[in-house]
């Protein structure tokens, strides 16, 4: 991998603001927008980990730029105008508490990070600090909001994070980086669902639903 | 050899959905899942090491699970004919594919010697699995698969992220780029420890999750309580067990580089957890098929507790592989005839299962004392043995905690169980279909192999096993 860029250190700071945005925001549309930019500014990462723009690097981020950026946001969006979902997130926990969170998990990626012996130089500590940051906004999203739509946003963000780190591979090793892309198809498979379905909360607990299951 | 093994199933599936017969597509499902057993045997038989430089290959390892599911697969589509034949489930189609395209899924992950390859094919495993969970379209079916795929994904998406690592171990280290599990083996000497130790847990956690390991286990009670009877063997048996067999995987590549004494903790400190978690929630389950969840926790958990104690632990490890897989499908389709036949999975509303469907009632009950670890089943072997290296180890503490949560699990279940299937059923519950031969000559078939195993444990199964052994610890076909 090429010597981080100063381009590559500022695509990453603002993939780490926008999971900040994306947990403290209060509307599913902006958190939808926020994921959709998140994804389309990781699908320019390859670009810049490969010395030269060959054909695997321009088709990562074309395949990357189309999936995350503009179909799976687009399939979000849809699910908000033909289900009565309010504007809302609903968070189980408050903005602040979870952007707090969010915060520390921030700091204990950077520190974890640092623990480990690294071949690279700052730039793939940075680019782990940011994959492990993201996955853990993407996590917090997952289990703190009660929206099923917001569940999947957060589920997006959580398989950004895995993808930052894939870009450490991904000249030595394209297809385990490639395979990635099943777990977008899972992503879409979700919002596929609750389009169909029209699920537009998130299910309760097992204990909570066997235990309405019993009283019926 | 191997990608004919993966083709046919999937061409099974291409042939199930074209067909337009909804009565004949059911057979494709049997013709498929026998050629299949026909085909596991012939590989197995000509002793397919793994191809060297191979991204597939079949190891002793993999010869075992591949063996297993392929087992499971003719029992549950033997089983799913006669499931199937019912007018309240018109379009099969979904079922036969979904069911053949994890088939074809679980015996990729069987054959692979790629880590990368592994997650391809428990990723399409877990989707194949998705549509067979929803197929009774139950009411809690849609949020038993949304838990599941939900849960399971996020594991996928953490197991992948431990197969990173464990190439980023190899690049790292100035190793050439490789996932291959020989390759990785070799080299494990090379690689950083923390690199390897922290992919072992993200692996653990991730692939743990398809496993059903505490605390990741939380989707299982709901898909095990909405999924039909041939989803749940298959799921129970099959998909565990390749998941497993990823965590054993990795655990040797930690093991052959010497950084597996966190690994180990980490798995024995999972195994009990799900053992104790799954003991408890025995207790007073009022809901005989989400405690079939419990009880493949459980087993989860021992596996875990086994692989991580290592040593003489693991013929028994690999013995109860193969010993549960088969005990907890056989207790999930029993489990499935006796629903199906009351039309409620509540214990409280059935009374009388052994007179009501006497091979049904009779083999469950059975299948009980199978899983609980109760001679002369195979899982009382291979218990026996796992607790018996414990003790021989000095792990005296870990041993006696097994004995208790297993002591415990046994009295859950059979509070459950027994009441369920002893007494006189009442006459008001009658209306339902009685015993279908395709329902029951399965089951039956799967309680001779298990009380086979644990009568005399047949030479080329031991042979095999003992393969195994040898190459978890060495490295050696």
């Amino acid at each position: 991998m090429s010597g981080a860029s100063s381009l590559m250190a500022s695509l990453l700071m603002l993939v780490m603001l926008l999971n900040f945005y994306c947990i403290g925001t209060s509307r599913v549309r902006s958190l939808v927008y926020g994921v959709a930019l998140q994804g389309a500014l990781l699908a320019f990462m390859p670009l810049m980990v490969f010395d030269e723009p060959t054909a695997i690097p321009v088709l990562m981020t074309a395949l990357t730029l189309a999936i995350k950026g503009v179909v799976l946001p687009l399939v979000l969006l849809r699910a908000m105008r033909e289900l009565p979902i309010a504007r809302e997130v609903e968070p189980l926990l408050g903005f602040v508490t979870t952007s707090i969170y969010a915060a520390v998990g921030t700091l204990v990626a950077i520190v974890y990070v640092q623990s480990l012996p690294w071949a690279g130089g700052r730039a793939t500590e940075l680019i782990a600090a940011a994959a492990m940051a993201t996955l853990f906004t993407g996590f917090l999203i997952l289990v703190t909001r009660l929206k099923a739509l917001v569940q999947i946003a957060g589920f997006l963000i959580l398989i950004n994070g895995v993808y930052i780190f894939g870009m450490l591979l991904v000249e030595a090793m394209p297809f385990v980086v490639g395979v990635g892309v099943l777990l977008d198809l899972v992503a879409a498979i979700f919002a596929t669902t609750i389009i169909v379905r029209r699920i537009t909360r998130a299910f309760p607990t097992d204990h909570a639903a066997a235990h309405s299951a019993e009283e019926d | 050899m191997e990608v004919a093994i993966i083709a046919l199933p999937l061409a099974g599936a291409l042939a199930a959905l074209l067909l337009r017969s909804d009565a004949r597509r059911p057979l494709i499902l049997v013709a498929a899942a026998l050629s299949h057993l026909i085909g596991s045997i012939a590989l197995v038989a000509s002793d397919g090491t793994a191809s060297s430089g191979g991204w597939l290959g079949l190891d002793a390892p993999g010869q075992l699970v591949l063996m297993l599911i392929s087992v499971l697969g003719l029992v549950t589509a033997v089983y799913a004919v006669g499931y199937l034949d019912d007018p309240r489930r018109p379009d099969n189609r979904p079922f036969v594919v979904g069911l053949l395209a994890m088939l074809a899924s679980l015996t990729l992950v069987a054959c692979a010697q790629h880590f990368g390859l592994v997650w391809v094919g428990i990723t399409g495993a877990t989707l194949s699995a998705a549509p067979l969970i929803y197929f009774d379209r139950g009411p809690g079916a849609l949020a038993a698969t949304w838990r599941y795929l939900l849960i399971v994904a996020i594991g996928l998406a953490l197991a992948l992220l431990g197969t990173f690592f464990v190439g980023y171990a190899v690049v790292g280290a100035g190793q050439a780029p490789s996932l291959l599990y020989d390759e990785l083996v070799r080299i494990a000497p090379s690689l950083p420890h923390p690199w390897l130790e922290s992919s072992f847990l993200l692996l653990l956690v991730g692939y743990g999750s398809a496993m059903g390991l505490a605390p990741m286990h939380t989707w299982k009670p709901g898909a095990y309580g909405e999924a039909p009877g041939p989803t749940g063997a298959l799921v129970a048996g099959g998909l565990t067990s390749c998941a497993f067999l990823a965590v054993m995987r990795a655990l040797h590549v930690c093991d052959a580089a010497g950084a597996d004494e966190l690994p180990r903790d980490a798995l024995i400190a999972i195994g009990l957890l799900s053992m104790g978690l799954a003991a408890v929630l025995l207790l007073y389950q009022r809901d005989f098929k989400r405690m079939l969840a419990y009880a493949v926790v459980e087993h989860m958990g021992i596996l875990a507790v086994g692989l991580g104690l290592g040593g003489a632990a693991l013929f028994g490890t690999l013995l109860h592989l193969v010993a549960s897989g088969l005990a907890a499908a056989l207790l999930v389709l029993s489990a499935a005839n006796i629903h199906r036949a009351y039309g409620t999975s509540s214990s409280e509303r059935i009374i009388g299962a052994m007179r009501r469907l006497p091979l049904s009632g009779s083999v469950f009950l059975l299948a009980f004392f199978a899983v609980t670890g109760a001679p002369p089943f195979g899982p009382f072997v291979s218990q026996l043995w796992i607790v018996g290296s414990a003790f021989a180890g000095g792990s005296a503490l870990i041993a006696i905690l097994f004995l208790v949560f297993v002591l415990i699990a046994f009295i859950g279940m059979g509070a459950t169980v027994l009441p369920l299937c002893q007494g006189r059923f009442l006459a008001s519950s009658a209306a339902r279909p009685r015993e279908r031969g395709l329902t029951v000559v399965p089951i039956v078939g799967l309680l001779v192999l298990i009380v086979v195993l644990g009568l005399a444990l047949p030479l080329p199964l031991e042979e095999l096993i003992d393969r195994g052994v040898a190459a978890l610890h060495t490295g050696a076909p």
